[in-house]
Formats: structure tokens, C-alpha cells, sequence
């Protein structure tokens, strides 16, 4: 079978997969925001911490509840990964502060940005205990977050927005832990190990030494994928053979990355009572994720025409067609794992998983937060094209006046602002740029890869840039932190606002929101407000490695 | 566009003023391209250089050309505004004492619930109601309208406008508004621009531009590190260049004009707004209230057929129904006669030695007496059948049947009887009457309710012919035997589901509806409480227009959003003229994206300014006149406008940069 084939029918997989499986899982998520019973469980949670399931929060609540939380995951955290000498199964693994707290902060945003080497930076009981933990819990923040905004564009001049601790539980007990809990065994089944034996040494045939580690590598992947975390128990992350052995488990781990994004849009619809609302959001985040893939794709196999082709910095076990697949998924949906050196990417495939990012994480973006980026998208369609319909614009009923949009235009200029001045300032530093492998137009995109991959929870290394040191771990944890929060804060502001007013009735003038001319205006949108935002600096980085 | 021109030409002094910067805080994009001006006029003085020197004017003039905009619009408000000013000259007024005696005193020192005596050929010294007698008024002061209207104690016609001329008799006004804040003094305000707040949709779109502005300035803020990674970056005047480029100028500096030329549209159409939230408001409006009479229907019944009873002829029930409306004078009976006239020819003439019978509210009949003794007969169906039965005739059998379905057809039947001279009564047939819709009103509901409008018909009739006339002219729902009450629960129900409403009235009864209501046209007729409470006064006292005023509030903000929209999608072009030319020395691969082949750097530079700047101008006629409205649905409004401002704006500068590329590369030193 030719390799384009291969890689077309794995492609299509892909898609059948998901294409069946969001509708269920949709309808699945729809009920589980929605019912009135509490699991045994989930009460013993609450009892445990003392909150009371039934109360409603206003969304200043619900933020202020999101806010403690993650605070306390990151002092946690840190705490745990500062002391980890301390706790069995240590066997020396050890961060400096500033790397731990990058940590911390990179695990609590569901970025899963490691400026540590797995291997020797995290025992097994920080990787357990800690950073799986928050892989579970930072993408259920996620959840929470679109399903306020959900019901702030669906009740009725409401002043509350739902309950934080019971969308977060109820995120993980029904939603990541069975879900993940089958991943798991999936990949179980195709190779993935899971033991806690010490570390083996092995003996290469260059007849060098490697010391080979292995650990709770099956069940910790399940969920860094379908969390869209990212973060990798070993350093590879999912180059690496105990982590992802072969083609069939590469193929699995594609589809946890994307089914839980992808199939929001159907609880969207559900949500709303109009599942075409759902459909639009969808096809928007389908058309992107698909036109993306093949610009990378067709990059990548262009540039494989050399002696060595493009396989410079990919696994013999994927190919070109399943390192695309891969570098793509994972930055189209703020997960960050890679199985594939992005690096080594062509200018132009380089380019397209940095464009990715940069769009935002929407197509589909991560746990949760596609979701609630690609809203903001569809709000900002609206209002820039609903006047055209000659109505104050509104999207399911709702109006965007301008409080909406002032919160929507400030969420789309905090991760832009992020990435150039963050960028901007470390290569105006010295001893930031002393951490640049590349020179040129390609250290440019190492250094903006950077921090768009933290600015945008993503996660994902270009590789090139040393960037465990003091600066760049404490400003890469500055950008991830408000990269994440500053927008779920607005985002919250924004369904609170949305929330108080009432639901206008949808008639024939009001601006249709489900259509594929609204679909295909929120990727005109996206992409526009993208491509005006970064071009400047894409023109400088990829494109003039591109054409030179 | 010629008058444009002149237009232009007169306001072009107003426009340089709004060069002082004070004035170009309210909008922030505007204001940073003023700084982006003095910035580059000062490098260019201290480094000369032609493309220096080009891009400080170019910049100058995309201030002057917002400025000039905005200009143009407020300069024809101004106009108006003088005209009216002229009324408001200096008048005395009569004031009544307590006591009966009159006194003089200054208008301008009329007090509230003041009582003044106007006599014929005085002008009325302030706004309020007349309190005693009645008077003709000259009015077109403020309508326009020379036809003199009649101003009366009581009722709903008591108003009175200052300003306005007592044709005849003598009223006595109760002042219901104190000095400079009269009408005539509210519309002058209002035509110049004076009053004009921002609404609410145009300052949430100026929070985008302004938004917009910030991302574009970091974009370009970090340029200089970026580049000076490799090589040496851009110089400052280039950065200024690109960020002017970038910012959504053409909407920046068209904005406020829009918002003017809106307002102005209304009052072109003789519409008076209290405040642009309203016109707005009749944007988004989604459930019209509209009075059947004078609106729907013309305001009276007309003949639609005649129905035969107990075996009569036709022709000879047209014919008897013809001679006894011929003293009718009333629309109803006019209505009969020209009916009755087309189904008969021409071979019916008044029978000469007739009486005439006038109608009585004591009869409820009219008819004729013939110089044969004949007596004819028209009136409600009890009304004939006691006079057929007082002469000894019995009513044909069938005629509860005629009548009882014309009533639940929603008509008015009116029984026709016949006596001769020496016989007893005998009933003959049935005069339909109806309500008759205007022309092309089916049309307009239709039209409305593609644009996702409700129509509901408020009525004083009875359920089964507001029924009927609903359905004929197809409005969604109706409201019939309304009283005020049940007018302002029918909005509030509205207005809790979210819909916003909009209605017209005139009478005391109204006001409080009109207060509720998101859009309340009052009439100029109406009374002084039903224009304090509406949001708008309507100058013609059309109710019909309340469709126009939906139509103007929705091409304003169409307007802006294609504007917006074009502007934005403008850069995209801007980008592959400035980028290409801005690094081409660092990386010459980059040269590939100089997809428009432009002259050469500079040359690519200025010529995405210039266009910057002439795209504003080639605008305000645009701005002023609003986009094309048509009524459609939303969805192929929105495809139409998407293709015309959004694909249009993006390949307009494709062309319009590299004509002018063509041109600005002749420069001699560029």
C-alpha cells in the first residue's frame, strides 16, 4: 500500500471514528450539565469539601471558585514536585524552583508545557499523583467553563450561571475518568507499558549506554490525550516507543485528542434546544481542522524530496502522513504531545502547526476551551456581520450589546498581546536569545513558537530553544497563567451578561447563526483576525525561511 | 452628487477645525492616526525626503478627509436648522391674569401652565394645549404641510406648537413646555447634531475599532525587535505607515457621519427622533402594533356586493339600493352609488319630484320618497324590519340568513326595503359594507414578515370583523374591541418574550403605551402628552410610516456593519503591499509576496496610504446616503452584503493600490 493511501485511509479512520462517536458522547455530555441525581460518589465529594451541590452561582462566584482552585492545583503541586525527594519512588528526580513552578503552572493551565525532562525530573508519584491529577482536573476546569457560557446564552434573565464544583466533578467522574479509564486499555492492548519496575540500562548498538525508564506511562497517556493536556511521563512524549509503539496506537491517541472537542459542539446544540447551532460550530472547526491538515501535510510530503526526504526528526514507525497527523491534532487542539520533531518541519508545515496555535486553539481547540474560543469566534462574527442584517446582532437570542462586546474583544487580544510582547522582549534580551538553537528566520520561529505554544495552553515544543532557565520559565509561566485565566475570567464576565438577559424569540430577521454561510464566516473571521495579528512576524519567521 | 460636492466644498473650513485633536479623542482611531501624522511630519522635516514628506501629507489629509465626513453630514442638518431658527424670533405673549385681565409679557418669560390669548394672525408664543375655543392653524413652519389644520379644546387635537400661526378665531393655550425647551427648540438641536448621542451599537463598535486598534499597534509595536533579530528593522515612518494601514480607518473616520446622515434620513422624511437609541430601537423591532383605521384600512366602509332576498331581481335591488343612497352623503353612501353605478351602466338617473329622506338617529334609515309614492329604504337590519313589519309586510325568509353571514363575514350589512305607494313593505336585499385595505398593504405584511416582523392590528371592532380584516390583510394577529389597557398588556406580554415593539398614536388614552413601547411614534396631531411620551413625533401624522421608520432604523445600522466590514477585510490587500515592501532588504525571497507587482518599496508604501485616504472620501456619499436596503430575509441579506462589502472589500485595494502604484511611481525621487 503506498504511503499516501495509507495515510489517507488512516485520515479517514480518523473521521468515521469521530463522526460516529460525537453524537452519542454529545448528547452523553448534554445530559450529564443537565440532570438533577447526584452519583454516591460525586455527593461523598461534596460532603468532603464542604460545598452544597443545589446552590447556584452568580458568575463572579463561579470565577472566584475556579480562581481558588487552580490556585491551590499550583501551590499543590509545587509543593509536591519541591518535596518529591522526600516520598517513596524518588529515585533522585528533582526540579529547581523556577522550573517547578513553571510546572505547576504549566499542569493547572492544561498547557503541559515541560521545560523538565521526564525521566529525571518527575518521579513516579509527581507523574501519578500530581501531574495525571491535574491532567484529569485542568481539562474538567475546561468543561466548566464552556458549560457557563452555555447556560449563559440559554437561561432566561438569570442571575447565576450553575455550580463550579459540581460541574467539575461531574466533568471528571462522568465524562474523562470512563472515558480515559478505556483509552487506557486500549492502548494497553497495543503496547503501551504500565509497570513501576526501576529503570532498565540497555545496551545501544552504537554501543552507548541508555538507561531506559518506564512506569504508569498507559493510563497517564489516556489522559493527557483526551485531556488535551500533552505532557509526556518520558521526555520523547509520543516519539517515544513505550509511549506510543506503532501506527494503530498512534491512531488511538489522534482520536482521544479530538473526541471530546469535537463532539461539544453537539452538547452546544443539545443545550441550546437547536442542534443545526451546534452543527455550524462543528463544521467551523471541521473546515479548519481539515484545510490545516492538508497544509501541513502537503508541506511536508513537498519537502521529502531530498535524500533523506522530510523524515528528519520523524519515526520511521509513522511516516510522514502519521507525524503530520499528529503534529497538527496536537496543536489544533491545545494538547501539546508530540510524536514527531516540529523543528525539523519544513518552513511552511512548521509554520502551519504554529498557524494552528495561533488561531487560538479552536479547531477544536482543547477540552472545553475549543468550545468556548470557538464562541467567542461565532460572537464576533456575529456582531462584525449581524449589522449587515440591520438588528442589533444577537446569537441564540442573545444580544451582543456592548458589554459582550467588550469582554469578547478583550479575550481576543490577551493571547495575541501575550505572544508578540512576550516574543518581542525575549529576543530583545540577551539571555533569553543565548537559549535559541537557530539563527535567523528560524531562531525567530523557535523563540514565537515558544510563546505562542504557552500563551495558548498548548504545550507543544518547537524543540531548538533551551528554554529551561530562569527567565523563560518564569515568563512562559506568566504567559500560561494568563493566557489561561484572563480569558476564562472575561469568559465568565461574558455568560454572566449574557445569563441576566432574556431570550429573544428567533425570527426571520434576526441574523441566522446555523448556517454554513455563519460557518463559513467564523473561519473567514478567525483566520482574518489571525492572519492581520501575526503576519508581520509569520512574514518574518516562516514564510522568509520559506522563500529564501 | 453634485449638490455633494458643493456640500463638501462649504464644510471643508469645519473639517480643518476638527483637526484639533481635542475634538478627535471621541474616536481613538482617528486619534492615533493623528499622532501617526505629527509623528511623521516631524521626521520628515528632519529627514527630508520625498516618500517622508508624501507619507506626512497623505496622513494629514486621511485626518481632514474624516473630519470633512463628518462635516458633510452635520452641514446638512445645519440647514435645516437655520430655516427653523427663523421662527423662533422674538414674540409677546398675552398672558391671562387671574383675575380675567390680559397682560404682556415676553415669550421667552412664559412659565409653565401659564394661560395666553393668541388671536388670529398671532403667532403662538410657546408649545401646550388649547384650554378654550377652537382655531385654524397655520403649522408649515414646522411640517411643511400648508394646509391649515384645526386646533380644539378637549380631545385629542388640543395641541399646539409655538412658533405656529392662528389663521382664525381666538384660543386660549395652557404653556405645557418652559422657553428653550419647545419643540421647534428640541428639533433644532436635534437636526444640528447638537443632541446627538452616541447609541448604543455604535459604541459597542467603537470598543471593537478600538480593540482592533490595540492588537494592531502591538503587531506593529514588535516589529523593530522581531526584524532586528536578524538585520536592521523598518524605519519609524514605515511603521507609522503600516499601522495607519492596518487600523480601521474607513470606519473610523465614517462613523459618526453614519450615525448623522441616519438621524437626517428620519427627518427628511418629516420623522422627529428624541434620541438615536430609538431609531436604533425601530432597527430591531419585531412586533409592530398598527391602528386598522387610517393605517390598514382606509378609514371608511365601502359597498362590496348586494345581495338579493325573498326572489327579488338583482338589477332591481342595485337599482333601489342606488336611489336611496343618492342624498346619502356620507363615504358609505357615496361608496354605494358609484358601486351600484358600475353594476348598472348608465340607464339609472335621478327620478325627477323625489324627496329625499335624510337619515335620523331615531329612524337608523335613509331612503328617497318617488313622486309615485314609492318609498325606498336602507338602514340596520332591525331598523328596516320594524318598518317593513309597521306596514303590514313581513321580512322575506331568508334574510337573517344574508345578514347574519355578511356580520360573520366581518361586514356591515345593510337592509334594502321597498314600499309602493298602496302596498305593504317588502325587504329586497343586502348591502355588504366592508372595511377596505389599502392598497399594497398585503404586500407590505408579507414584506415585514420576511424581515421577521409581527404585524398586529389593534381595533375597537368586534373580534369577528377584526377577524375578518386581519385575514385579509394579512396581518400575523390582531387585537380587537382594545382598549388603552388592553394595548399596554399586549406590549408588556411582547416585551417579556423578548420582542421589542413598536406602535404610533396620538390620543391622552395613548401615552402611556407609547412610554412602553421601544419605539413610539407619536402623531404631530396628537396631543402634547402622547408626544412626551412617545420617542418620536411624526411631522405628517401618517401611521404608515412607522414601516419607513423600521425600514431607516435597519439601512443605519446595515451601514455600519458593511462598512466595518469592508474596512477590515481592506487590510488583507494592505498587508501584501506594505509587508513585501517593508522586509524585502532584509529577506528579497520575500519579494514573492508582492503578489501586486508594485513599483518599488516606497512606491508600494504610499500608494496603500494614499489608498487608505481616498477610500474615506469615495465613502461619505455612501455613509450619507446609507447602503441600498430591500427587504429580505436575514440569511440573503446577509449573503448579498457578505458578498458585496465582505469579498468586495477584499478585492477593491487589490485594484485600487495597484492603480495607484501606477501613478505614485512617476514620482520623481521615489
Amino acid at each position: 500500500m503506498g504511503t499516501t493511501l495509507s495515510g489517507l485511509l488512516t485520515i479517514a479512520t480518523v473521521v468515521l471514528v469521530l463522526a460516529v462517536a460525537h453524537v452519542p458522547l454529545g448528547d452523553a455530555m448534554a445530559r450529564v450539565f443537565t440532570g438533577e441525581r447526584h452519583l454516591r460518589v460525586e455527593s461523598a465529594v461534596y460532603r468532603l469539601c464542604g460545598v452544597s451541590p443545589s446552590s447556584e452561582q452568580r458568575w463572579s462566584t463561579y470565577a472566584l471558585s475556579v480562581a481558588g482552585f487552580s490556585a491551590v492545583s499550583i501551590v499543590g503541586l509545587f509543593a509536591l514536585i519541591r518535596f518529591q525527594g522526600s516520598l517513596p519512588l524518588a529515585r533522585g528526580a528533582a526540579m529547581d524552583t523556577d522550573t517547578a513552578v513553571n510546572t505547576a503552572v504549566s499542569f493547572a493551565t492544561n498547557t503541559n508545557w515541560q521545560s523538565y525532562v521526564g525521566e529525571v525530573g518527575a518521579s513516579p508519584v509527581v507523574q501519578t499523583l500530581g501531574l495525571a491529577v491535574q491532567n484529569f482536573v485542568s481539562a474538567a476546569v475546561g468543561l466548566a467553563i464552556a458549560v457557563a457560557l452555555i447556560r449563559g446564552l440559554t437561561r432566561n434573565a438569570s442571575t447565576t450561571l450553575g455550580n463550579f464544583w459540581v460541574d467539575l466533578t461531574r466533568s471528571v467522574v462522568r465524562i474523562l475518568l470512563p472515558l480515559a479509564a478505556i483509552g487506557a486499555i486500549v492502548l494497553l492492548a497495543g503496547g503501551v507499558v504500565q509497570d513501576l519496575t526501576a529503570p532498565e540500562v540497555v545496551h545501544g548498538l552504537s554501543g552507548v549506554d541508555q538507561t531506559v525508564q518506564s512506569g504508569l506511562i498507559a493510563s497517564q497517556e489516556a489522559i493527557k490525550e483526551l485531556g488535551t493536556n500533552g505532557g509526556g511521563y518520558l521526555n520523547a512524549n509520543s516519539a517515544h516507543p513505550l509511549e506510543n509503539p506503532n501506527a494503530v496506537t498512534n491512531l488511538v491517541q489522534v482520536v482521544l485528542m479530538l473526541v471530546i472537542p469535537f463532539s461539544l459542539p453537539r452538547t452546544y446544540g443539545v443545550l441550546v434546544g437547536d442542534r443545526r447551532q451546534g452543527q455550524a460550530v462543528l463544521a467551523f472547526m471541521a473546515t479548519l481542522w481539515v484545510a490545516m491538515l492538508a497544509v501541513i501535510t502537503w508541506a511536508e510530503t513537498a519537502a521529502a524530496t531530498g535524500p533523506l526526504g522530510a523524515m528528519e526528526g520523524k519515526e520511521v514507525r509513522f511516516g510522514v502522513w502519521g507525524s503530520t497527523l499528529f503534529a497538527h491534532t496536537t496543536t489544533a487542539t491545545s494538547t501539546g504531545a508530540v510524536n514527531s520533531l516540529h523543528e525539523s518541519y519544513s518552513p511552511l508545515g512548521g509554520g502551519g502547526v504554529l498557524f494552528n496555535m495561533m488561531l487560538g486553539e479552536v479547531s477544536p481547540g482543547g477540552v472545553g476551551a475549543g468550545l468556548y474560543g470557538a464562541l467567542v469566534v461565532a460572537i464576533l462574527a456575529v456582531f462584525v456581520a449581524g449589522l449587515m442584517v440591520g438588528r442589533t446582532p444577537e446569537i441564540v437570542g442573545k444580544t451582543v450589546g456592548r458589554r459582550e462586546i467588550t469582554l469578547v474583544a478583550l479575550v481576543t487580544v490577551t493571547t495575541p498581546a501575550l505572544v508578540l510582547l512576550g516574543t518581542g522582549a525575549a529576543l530583545a534580551l540577551g539571555t533569553a536569545r543565548a537559549g535559541l538553537l537557530g539563527t535567523g528566520p528560524h531562531g525567530l520561529t523557535e523563540m514565537l513558537y515558544a510563546f505562542t505554544s504557552a500563551s495558548n495552553n498548548n504545550g507543544s515544543a518547537f524543540a531548538g530553544l533551551t528554554a529551561d532557565q530562569p527567565y523563560l520559565n518564569l515568563t512562559l509561566a506568566a504567559c500560561m497563567l494568563l493566557g489561561r485565566f484572563v480569558p476564562i475570567l472575561l469568559i465568565l464576565a461574558l455568560a454572566g451578561s449574557l445569563a441576566a438577559q432574556r431570550r429573544r424569540p428567533a425570527t426571520d430577521g434576526a441574523m441566522p447563526t446555523h448556517t454554513p454561510l455563519f460557518a463559513g464566516l467564523m473561519v473567514g473571521v478567525a483566520v482574518l483576525v489571525t492572519g492581520l495579528t501575526f503576519l508581520p512576524v509569520l512574514a518574518l519567521g516562516p514564510l522568509a525561511e520559506a522563500l529564501s | 452628487m453634485n449638490q455633494l460636492v458643493a456640500l463638501g466644498t462649504a464644510s471643508f473650513p469645519d473639517a480643518v477645525r476638527k483637526l484639533n485633536p481635542q475634538h478627535l479623542f471621541r474616536s481613538p482611531v482617528m486619534f492615533v492616526v493623528w499622532v501617526g501624522a505629527v509623528l511623521s511630519t516631524v521626521l520628515a522635516v528632519l529627514h527630508p525626503s520625498v516618500f517622508a514628506i508624501s507619507v506626512a501629507v497623505w496622513l494629514w489629509l486621511t485626518v481632514l478627509f474624516a473630519g470633512l465626513a463628518e462635516a458633510v453630514a452635520e452641514g446638512r442638518g445645519k440647514a435645516q436648522a437655520d430655516t427653523l431658527r427663523r421662527t423662533r424670533t422674538t414674540t409677546t405673549a398675552r398672558r391671562l391674569l387671574a383675575d380675567g385681565a390680559v397682560e404682556q409679557v415676553a415669550g421667552a418669560d412664559l412659565r409653565l401652565d401659564d394661560r395666553v390669548v393668541v388671536e388670529a394672525g398671532e403667532l403662538i408664543p410657546g408649545d401646550g394645549d388649547v384650554v378654550e375655543g377652537m382655531a385654524t392653524v397655520d403649522e408649515s413652519a414646522i411640517t411643511g404641510e400648508s394646509a391649515p389644520v384645526v386646533r380644539e379644546a378637549g380631545g385629542d387635537r388640543c395641541a399646539v406648537t409655538g412658533g405656529t400661526t392662528v389663521l382664525s378665531d381666538r384660543i386660549v393655550v395652557r404653556i405645557t413646555a418652559r422657553p428653550g425647551e419647545t419643540f421647534i427648540d428640541r428639533m433644532i438641536a436635534l437636526v444640528e447634531g447638537a443632541a446627538r448621542q452616541k447609541t448604543p451599537n455604535e459604541i459597542a463598535l467603537g470598543v471593537l475599532l478600538t480593540v482592533l486598534t490595540i492588537i494592531f499597534l502591538l503587531a506593529v509595536a514588535t516589529i523593530p525587535p522581531f526584524a532586528g533579530f536578524t538585520g536592521d528593522g523598518p524605519s519609524v515612518i514605515v511603521l507609522v505607515a503600516l499601522l495607519v494601514c492596518l487600523i480601521p480607518t474607513t470606519i473610523g473616520a465614517l462613523l459618526s457621519a453614519i450615525g448623522i446622515a441616519g438621524m437626517d434620513r428620519l427627518v427628511q422624511r418629516n420623522v422627529l427622533a428624541m434620541s438615536g437609541r430609538a431609531v436604533e430601537a425601530a432597527g430591531d423591532v419585531s412586533t409592530l402594533l398598527l391602528d386598522k383605521t387610517g393605517t390598514i384600512t382606509l378609514g371608511n366602509r365601502q359597498a362590496s356586493e348586494i345581495v338579493p332576498v325573498g326572489g327579488a331581481h338583482a338589477t332591481d335591488v342595485n337599482r333601489l339600493a342606488f336611489l336611496s343612497s343618492l342624498a346619502d352623503e356620507t363615504p358609505e353612501g357615496r361608496s354605494i352609488v358609484e358601486w351600484t353605478r358600475t353594476q348598472l351602466g348608465e340607464y339609472v338617473v335621478t327620478p325627477e319630484g323625489s324627496t329625499s329622506v335624510p337619515f335620523t338617529a331615531h329612524t337608523r334609515m335613509s331612503g328617497v320618497d318617488l313622486a309615485d309614492g314609492t318609498q325606498v329604504r336602507k338602514g340596520a337590519a332591525s331598523a328596516v324590519r320594524r318598518w317593513v313589519a309597521d306596514s303590514g309586510g313581513t321580512p322575506s325568509a331568508d334574510l337573517t340568513e344574508v345578514v347574519d353571514g355578511i356580520s360573520a363575514a366581518g361586514g356591515t350589512p345593510l337592509v334594502v326595503a321597498v314600499r309602493d305607494a298602496d302596498g305593504a313593505g317588502r325587504t329586497v336585499g343586502v348591502i355588504h359594507l366592508k372595511d377596505v385595505v389599502k392598497p399594497g398593504m398585503v404586500e407590505r405584511f408579507a414584506e415585514l414578515r420576511r424581515m421577521g416582523i409581527r404585524t398586529v392590528m389593534i381595533t375597537g371592532d368586534n373580534p369577528l370583523t377584526a377577524k375578518a380584516i386581519a385575514a385579509e390583510a394579512g396581518v400575523d394577529d390582531y387585537l380587537a374591541e382594545a382598549t388603552p389597557e388592553d394595548k399596554m398588556r399586549l406590549i408588556r406580554e411582547e416585551q417579556s418574550g423578548g420582542r421589542l415593539v413598536a406602535m404610533t398614536g396620538d390620543g391622552t388614552n395613548d401615552a402611556p403605551a407609547l412610554a412602553q413601547a421601544d419605539v413610539g411614534v407619536a402623531m404631530n396631531t396628537g396631543t402634547s402628552a402622547a408626544k412626551e411620551a412617545g420617542n418620536m413625533v411624526d411631522l405628517d401624522s401618517d401611521p404608515t410610516k412607522l414601516i419607513d421608520i423600521v425600514a431607516i432604523g435597519k439601512q443605519l445600522l446595515i451601514t455600519r456593519g458593511a462598512l466595518t466590514t469592508f474596512s477590515i477585510a481592506n487590510d488583507l490587500a494592505k498587508y501584501f503591499a506594505i509587508i513585501p515592501a517593508m522586509f524585502v532588504g532584509l529577506y528579497p525571497g520575500l519579494d514573492s509576496l508582492n503578489v501586486m507587482r508594485l513599483g518599488s518599496p516606497e512606491s508600494a508604501m504610499l500608494s496603500a496610504v494614499i489608498f487608505n485616504a481616498l477610500i474615506i472620501v469615495a465613502l461619505i456619499p455612501l455613509a450619507l446616503r446609507g447602503v441600498r436596503y430591500r427587504p429580505l430575509r436575514a440569511d440573503q441579506m446577509l449573503a448579498r452584503n457578505l458578498l458585496i462589502y465582505g469579498a468586495g472589500g477584499v478585492v477593491a485595494p487589490f485594484i485600487g493600490i495597484k492603480l495607484i502604484d501606477l501613478l505614485v511611481s512617476l514620482l520623481p525621487g521615489l
